[in-house]
């Protein structure tokens, strides 16, 4: 009963999810066959260069909605959720560079080019098993979620919050892309791991392989659009908004609340290393620089010009400023930095509540949004 | 026949006086033979006598320019030769006498060997002892330790009392140690081996362990052998001790440049509360300023410095005041918010450098002041720069630790974090003190800027290099607490230091990272967390 009615709350009674939704839908459907069916001379057909662009705006956006979990929800601003994403995105790339076998430039079928070169007689261990696929895919779910597991379990019970945790999150990227930069890590140091031939038999190069890939990034948006919802509207979901609003007032209810904050935290790790994992075979490169402090912090923006805790904003966050992005940086190069800079500043100040926010009316209670007392004068 | 028959009886006429030379002019008749030790044994002669000319006679001897005549044995030199009359010019070397039109067949150069050319140049060496440069006395006593045997003993001793370098003296004790270790008598042996004991030379080390491998044989006693373990000991401890103070120097150098990158954050973070990310590029503003007043006087860059500081506390100062004024004021108790702004302010600050000053690194010249190193020993040298870094960055906090605690600002500053009502009504201008603060903060950081531009490439990348360990030593030294910002800043750079041999440079910075992560999570208020009594915050 209670179901039912959680659904219909969701999806009768409010008009932007069931939009999202199809619109998510239509474009998973619509674009592969404006890419392979309509012929190339065509004004609507779409080049395979776009196709591949907007995949990886979608993979951003589900990164985003991971982001909008724990921030817009529960009021932890994490400051290294690339991390996440990097992590899902090098169990990916372990995968595609075992299918690469003996195509490499040297030809080793066991070793990957790098290790090759680094004249590495072996496998190292935590290799074995990459050349699966169900296997990439579970440690894409594990490894993320393991670490942030640990990570969270110790900073929670601890209680470690806001900018504190803010900061050891950055210093966990950091420390996470210094490591990956070093050749003895086993995982391509410098240059990442690249060069993948092809996923499942299908090769990367192919227009049908890409938007295949473009409209499964697209159903995984949708799909975990739909499971965050129903965790937000959840009793559970509740709790979470609790804690983000009145943290110790939910705490002395009664409430674990460093259990609340885990699961959430973990389920969205989880979410972040998937939306690595369909990135990486679309741009076709994973290297340590998306363990990046600054990435972590341009992932919150897109989040905070969106707007946090509406799930949907986030998404157009990551997409209209990507899309600005990549406008930008090859329009005017220098100019893009500065814009980005203008957008941090001038969201803060302006849009608490990020573009959605402006639009949809309800009124919040803006400086209760990120679980800090108001300060006494100001 | 008859003329040497003559000298003879002559100087046994003036015996007492004339032995030596009786001696010394058998030494030259030596050296025109052709065994070289028998010439060798003239050499030994020649320099212990007391001639005027034997200085005079090693010098050219060893330059190869001493020959003689076949017919009359005279030692002479050479002043012209005609290749073809086959004639040559000599002048005799001890009475100066000149004779020309000899055959050059009779005349015959004085050969050399190595075994020679060493004993002559020992053997001119203390000549020079008596040099008046003490680098010429150095040189001497390095060319006598080469050439080391029972002799220059005496010699070197005979020396030391008139010594007055101090560098020099310890060359001597350390030549006549190991001298004595080959030629003295037992007891002045284990004298020898305790000396060398408190040396740092490889030399020293090598004759040691060569002694310790003739263990067994009768070379040497085992006194002398367990003598000489224990010596070697001794100087492998002394080794590891330099090291380990260099080390430690490096440490602290490294602390050094963290506190002075962190204490701007100190206040800005740990008094103010606010999360400045656009610190980083205020320390880079800093850096840019000292490039620029390099350009401004290229002709003083040895005072540049001392313009470029308080010119970096300008600029950084002004705009940290325009950053609160137009940004952070708004953003009060919103540390979140305050985060994501300033990080966007760093983007700005970033790409206009790269506007203004090109994307490339520029260099800034060291004042040659700070350039060279003071030698401890001879295993441990300091470099100036970070020796004046390190009193730099201690200086700096010692100034803001006194803003904050003796002056009127500090006292403002202090009451309107504690209490921004009450101060406020006590007609403290919480506004002014705020914009004042920030400001102060924000210029710290440009002079930090100033001595990272002598360490590090000054580029628009710079600030964002020193962000994170920025933050890391405010934390863990505890939040709003200077002192413990100075202690935080300190054992990370010597951990750091102590963890890179071990480990290499980049997984000792990542083992520092996960330390601090590790602590925070054991005391999430750092090490010296401030007393309050506040549930959350």
């Amino acid at each position: 009963m209670h179901n039912t009615i959680l659904l219909k709350h969701i999806f009768i009674n409010n008009r932007v999810h069931p939009s999202v939704l199809a619109v998510l839908i239509t474009i998973a459907v619509l674009v592969p066959i404006l890419n392979l069916l309509v012929p190339p001379d065509s004004f609507f057909h779409l080049s395979s260069y776009s196709v591949t662009l907007f995949g990886k705006y979608l993979a951003f956006a589900l990164l985003a909605l991971s982001l909008d979990m724990v921030w817009g929800y529960c009021g932890i601003l994490s400051l290294g959720h690339a991390a996440f994403f990097a992590l899902g995105g090098y169990a990916m790339g372990m995968y595609l560079m075992r299918q690469i076998g003996d195509r490499g430039v040297y030809g080793n079928a066991e070793l990957p080019d790098f290790m090759v070169f680094l004249n590495w007689q072996e496998l190292p261990w935590y290799w074995f098993g990459f050349d699966q696929f169900w296997f990439a895919m579970l440690m894409v779910i594990l490894v993320p979620g393991f670490l942030a597991l640990i990570f969270g379990w110790l900073a929670f019970r601890s209680r470690v919050s806001g900018v504190y945790l803010s900061i050891i999150t950055q210093a966990l990227t950091f420390a996470l892309m210094l490591a990956f930069f070093r050749n003895e890590m086993g995982f391509g140091g410098n240059n990442g791991l690249t060069d993948f031939k092809d996923i499942l038999g299908f090769s990367l190069q192919d227009d049908s392989t890409r938007s295949v890939l473009f409209a499964l990034s697209a159903f995984a948006l949708a799909f975990f659009y739909v499971v965050c919802l129903l965790v937000v509207n959840s009793k559970a979901g509740k709790v979470v908004t609790a804690i983000r609003d009145a943290e110790n007032r939910t705490r002395f209810v009664g409430y674990n609340v460093e259990q609340y904050k885990l699961w959430v935290w973990v389920f969205s790790a989880v979410i972040a290393g998937i939306a690595g994992a369909l990135y990486v075979p679309q741009v076709g490169i994973i290297n340590p620089g998306e363990f990046s402090p600054l990435n972590s912090i341009e992932l919150v923006i897109w989040v905070a010009i969106g707007g946090r805790g509406f799930l949907y904003g986030a998404i157009i966050g990551a997409i209209v400023v990507n899309v600005a992005k990549s406008y930008l940086t090859a329009a005017m190069p220098d100019a893009w930095l500065f814009v980005l800079g203008a957008l941090f500043v001038l969201v803060t100040i302006l849009l608490p509540n990020g573009v959605m926010g402006l639009i949809k009316t309800k009124p919040t209670k803006q400086a209760d949004i990120n679980g800090v007392k108001p300060h006494e004068s100001t | 026949m008859v003329r040497q028959l003559c000298i003879l009886i002559i100087s046994l006429l003036f015996l007492p006086l004339a032995n030596g030379n009786t001696r010394f002019d058998q030494a030259l008749l030596d050296l025109t033979q052709q065994s070289f030790k028998i010439k060798a044994t003239a050499v030994d002669i020649i320099s212990t006598s007391q001639h005027e000319k034997s200085q005079l006679l090693l010098q050219t001897l060893l330059a190869g320019d001493l020959y003689y005549n076949k017919n009359s044995k005279q030692l002479v030199t050479i002043l012209d030769s005609d290749d073809e009359l086959e004639e040559v010019t000599t002048k005799s070397l001890l009475s100066g006498e000149e004779s020309n039109g000899l055959s050059d067949s009779i005349i015959k150069k004085v050969k050399i060997n190595n075994q020679m050319r060493i004993r002559i140049k020992a053997a001119l060496a203390q000549f020079e002892l008596k040099h008046d440069d003490p680098q010429v006395r150095l040189n001497a006593v390095r060319n006598m330790a080469k050439n080391s045997n029972s002799n220059i003993i005496q010699d070197l001793k005979a020396h030391l009392s008139d010594e007055t370098d101090s560098n020099i003296i310890a060359l001597i004790e350390e030549t006549l140690a190991l001298s004595v270790l080959r030629f003295g008598n037992e007891k002045e042996q284990l004298e020898a081996i305790e000396s060398l004991s408190h040396t740092s030379n490889v030399k020293a080390k090598t004759l040691l362990n060569q002694i310790i491998n003739t263990a067994g044989t009768e070379h040497y006693s085992t006194t002398i052998i367990a003598a000489s373990r224990n010596a070697i000991k001794r100087i492998n401890d002394t080794e590891k001790l330099n090291k380990s103070v260099e080390t430690l120097f490096f440490g602290i150098s490294l602390g050094s440049v963290l506190l002075l990158s962190a204490i701007g954050l100190a206040i800005t973070f740990g008094v103010m509360g606010v999360i400045n990310m656009a610190h980083g590029e205020l320390m880079m503003l800093g850096a840019y300023t000292t490039y620029v007043v390099q350009l401004l006087m290229p002709n003083t860059i040895d005072y540049s410095l001392f313009v470029a500081i308080p010119a970096a506390f300008v600029v950084a100062g002004i705009t940290g005041i325009l950053i609160e004024r137009g940004v952070i004021r708004f953003l009060y108790g919103r540390p979140l918010e305050t985060l994501l702004a300033t990080f966007g302010i760093s983007l700005i600050l970033q790409q206009l450098v790269r506007s203004i000053f090109s994307p490339l690194n520029r260099s800034v010249e060291t004042p040659s002041w700070m350039s060279g190193s003071i030698q401890i020993n001879e295993m441990l040298s300091l470099t100036y720069n970070r020796l004046y870094i390190i009193v730099f960055a201690l200086l700096v906090f010692a100034a803001l630790i006194y803003v904050m605690k003796k002056t009127r600002l500090g006292l403002q500053v202090r009451a309107v974090t504690q209490n921004r009502e009450m101060a406020r009504s006590m007609g403290i201008r919480s506004g002014y003190v705020d914009a004042l603060t920030f400001g102060l903060g924000s210029g710290i950081a440009g002079v930090a800027g100033v001595a990272l531009s002598q360490l590090t490439n000054v580029g628009p990348n710079l600030g964002q290099a020193y962000i994170i360990d920025s933050f890391m030593v405010v934390v863990f030294g505890g939040v709003g607490n200077l002192w413990g910002t100075l202690v935080a800043a300190m054992s990370l750079g010597v951990i750091n230091k102590f963890l890179e041999p071990w480990s290499g440079a980049v997984l000792a910075k990542i083992l520092v990272l996960v330390f601090i992560i590790l602590f925070i999570q054991k005391k999430p208020r750092g090490l010296f967390p401030q007393k309050g009594r506040a549930a959350e915050g």
